[in-house]
C-alpha cells in the first residue's frame, strides 16, 4: 500500500516569538526550526502501518529548501522517499491543502498521516481540508489506530473522553500525542537518508482566502500581587478570588 | 446584499453545549452590527430546550433530524450541514472551536468554498468586514485576519465570548427530517472519562507541575479541583514523566486554554506552558521559587511550599462552602 506522511518544518516550541519587520510574521533570526512535534507521531504511525501492511512510505513537505532538514529526519526514521513541494510564500491552510492534495493524488497514497496541528499557525485544519479536497475519509486527533482488512478503526480525543470511529480507505489520519512513541533514527537510518534523493517540484499554485493584516504580541500582563510565602497567605488569596476577581 | 449569518450549535447527548450560547450570542451581535439576518442550526435527533437559544438573540433554530445524526459523524455532518448552508444561502458561519467544530468546520468550508478563520478570540467589524483576531504560536503572538471570498467560516474559542445575561425571548424551532446521511465514517463507541471535566471546557482549571514531586501527590490537585468544580490540568514535564495523561496537558503541545481561573501548583512556567494558559482571566501561582516565570503572568501568587499551601487552600474553601 502507498502510505504518505505530510511533514511541516516549524519553529521549535521553546522559541521566543519576535514580530518581523513586515508586521505580519515572526522574525526568523535566531529561531531553530524542527519537525512539527505532532508530525513525529504521524511519521511513526506511517512506518508502523508499512510494517503491518507492507508498501512504501513517501514524505511530502511544502515549503522552502529549509524543509529538507525535517524531510531528512523522516527519511532517517525509515521513510522510503520524499517530495518537496517548493513555495517560499505564505499559504493559508486551503492553499497548502490544494498543493498536498495534488501530490497525494499523484502518489496514489491510500492512507495519509498528518500531525493534528502545526505549532506555528495552530489552525488544526490542513488534514481535514486535504481530505475533503480529495474525497478521502478523515479522522482527526487520533490516539489509537487499528487497520483490520478494509476497516479503519481510529480513536479520537474529544472533550472528556474519546470517540471510536469506523471508516475505510482511502483515509487521512491526523495524529495526536499519545498515538505512539516516535522511534529514534538509527545511525544506519541517518546514513541511508543521506543517500536518498528528495524529489523537488514547484507546489501547485493556489489562492489564499486568508489575508493576514497584522501580527502582534499579546498585551503584557500587569504584574500580579505576591500575597505571601506560606500558608498564612491563603485566607487573603481566597478572599481576593471571591471579592476582587469574583471567580469562585 | 445583506449577509446571512448562521450559528452552528452543538449538542452532546441531546443537550446543547455551553459554547453554543456563546456562538449564538456572538452571531446575533455581529448580525446587528452588519445589518444581517441570523439563524441557528443544530444536528441531532433528540435535543432538549432548543428554544433557549432565543435567550441569546437568535430567534430561529433549525434542527436537522435523523437518528444517525445524534452522534457526530464527520461525513454525515459535513454533507448535511453543507447542503443546509447551500439551501439557505448563509454566507457567514460560526462554530465553536471544540473537538467537533475543529473537525467539522474545515470540511464544510471546503464544500461551500469558504475562507476559514479558526479559534478566534476577538471579532471586530471594520469597513463592513469582519476582522478576526486569533492566537498563533500557542498564544505567543496574535494575528488579525480578514477572509476573502464570498463565504466565511469562523470558529470561536470556548469561554472567551461572553454570552451575557439570558433574556426571556424564545426561539422558534423548526425540525427538518434528513432522509439519508452519509455514514462513510461513523462513531461506533464513545468512551467517557468518568465524571471528569476537560481542561478545554472548564471555567476553572487546577494544574500541577513537577513541584508536586510525584504522581502520588496529585490527590491534592484533584481534591482542590473537585471542591472548585474545576478540571485537572498538568504541565508537559509531568505528562512526559508519565504522572498524568496527555489529555490534561496545558501548553503548546497540549491544550491552549482560557478559563476564568487558572491555578498553577508547583509549575515553574516554561514558555510552552505560559503560551497555553496566559489568556486565562485570572491566574494564581503557588511555587517555592520566587523567580519562577509563572509569577510573571500570575495575578495572585504565593511563593511557598505547595504541600503547605494547597492543604490550607482546601481547608479554606471547605470552610467557605460550609459557611
Amino acid at each position: 500500500m502507498k502510505i504518505a506522511v505530510c511533514v511541516n518544518h516549524v519553529p521549535d516550541t521553546a522559541t521566543k516569538v519576535k514580530i518581523g519587520s513586515d508586521g505580519k510574521s515572526i522574525d526568523p533570526a535566531g529561531v531553530t526550526y524542527v519537525v512539527n512535534p505532532y508530525d513525529e507521531f504521524a511519521i511513526e504511525e506511517a512506518l508502523k502501518t508499512k510494517e503491518q501492511l507492507g508498501g512504501e512510505v513517501v514524505v511530502i513537505s511544502l515549503g522552502s529548501d529549509a524543509n529538507k532538514e525535517s524531510i531528512r529526519k523522516a527519511l532517517a526514521m525509515g521513510a522510503d522517499s520524499a517530495v518537496l513541494l517548493k513555495d517560499n510564500n505564505f499559504r493559508d491552510s486551503f492553499a497548502v491543502g490544494k498543493a498536498l492534495a495534488a501530490e497525494i493524488k499523484n502518489q496514489g497514497a491510500e492512507i495519509v498521516f498528518f500531525g493534528k496541528q502545526s505549532v506555528d499557525y495552530d489552525n488544526s485544519v490542513t488534514g481535514q481540508i486535504t481530505a475533503e479536497l480529495l474525497g478521502y475519509n478523515c479522522v482527526t486527533v487520533v490516539v489509537d489506530l487499528k487497520i483490520d482488512g478494509e476497516k479503519v478503526i481510529a480513536e479520537r480525543e474529544i472533550e472528556g473522553g474519546k470517540e471510536v470511529v469506523e471508516t475505510s480507505f482511502p483515509v487521512i489520519i491526523t495524529a495526536q500525542k499519545g498515538l505512539n512513541e516516535p522511534r529514534y533514527a538509527s545511525l544506519k537510518g541517518i546514513m541511508a537518508a543521506k543517500r536518498k534523493t528528495i524529489e523537488e517540484k514547484d507546489a501547485e499554485p493556489a489562492d489564499n482566502f486568508t489575508e493576514i493584516i497584522a501580527m502582534k504580541k499579546p498585551a503584557p500582563k500587569q504584574p500580579g500581587k505576591i500575597l505571601g510565602s506560606d500558608a498564612s497567605a491563603v485566607p487573603e488569596l481566597i478572599r481576593l478570588l471571591r471579592e476582587e476577581a469574583k471567580v469562585i | 446584499m445583506a449577509n446571512k449569518i448562521l450559528a452552528v450549535l452543538e449538542q452532546r447527548d441531546g443537550k446543547l453545549k455551553k459554547v453554543s450560547f456563546e456562538v449564538a450570542k456572538t452571531a446575533a451581535d455581529i448580525a446587528t452590527e452588519l445589518g444581517a439576518t441570523v439563524e441557528a442550526v443544530v444536528l441531532g435527533n433528540e435535543i432538549e430546550n432548543l428554544e433557549k437559544v432565543g435567550n441569546y438573540g437568535v430567534k430561529k433554530v433549525f434542527q436537522l433530524k435523523n437518528t444517525d445524526l445524534q452522534n457526530y459523524s464527520t461525513s454525515a455532518y459535513t454533507q448535511t450541514l453543507s447542503n443546509f448552508i447551500d439551501e439557505t444561502g448563509a454566507d457567514i458561519i460560526f462554530f465553536g472551536n471544540t473537538a467537533l467544530g475543529k473537525d467539522l468546520a474545515p470540511h464544510v468550508a471546503v464544500k461551500i468554498n469558504a475562507g476559514l478563520g479558526m479559534d478566534c478570540t476577538h471579532l471586530e467589524i471594520s469597513g463592513g468586514e469582519i476582522i478576526a483576531t486569533r492566537p498563533v504560536y500557542a498564544g505567543k503572538a496574535l494575528v488579525d485576519i480578514k477572509l476573502n471570498g464570498e463565504k466565511r467560516v469562523f470558529t470561536l474559542r470556548p469561554n472567551v465570548f461572553n454570552p451575557g445575561e439570558p433574556s426571556n425571548e424564545s426561539a422558534e424551532v423548526e425540525a427538518k427530517e434528513i432522509p439519508e446521511v452519509n455514514l462513510s465514517s461513523k462513531v461506533i463507541e464513545t468512551k467517557k472519562s468518568e465524571g471528569k471535566l476537560d481542561v478545554a471546557e472548564a471555567s476553572i482549571i487546577v494544574s500541577g507541575g513537577r513541584g508536586m514531586k510525584g504522581p502520588e501527590h496529585f490527590h491534592l490537585v484533584e481534591e482542590l479541583a473537585d471542591l472548585l468544580g474545576a478540571a485537572v490540568g498538568a504541565s508537559r514535564a509531568v505528562v512526559d514523566a508519565g504522572w498524568r495523561p496527555h489529555s490534561e496537558q496545558v501548553g503548546q503541545t497540549g491544550k491552549t486554554v482560557s478559563p476564568n481561573l487558572y491555578i498553577a501548583l508547583g509549575i515553574s512556567g516554561a514558555i510552552q506552558h505560559l503560551a497555553g494558559m496566559r489568556s486565562s482571566k485570572y491566574i494564581v501561582a503557588v511555587n517555592k521559587d520566587p523567580d519562577a516565570p509563572i509569577f510573571g503572568v500570575a495575578d495572585y501568587g504565593i511563593t511557598g511550599d505547595v504541600f503547605e499551601v494547597v492543604p490550607a487552600m482546601i481547608e479554606e474553601i471547605k470552610k467557605l462552602k460550609q459557611g
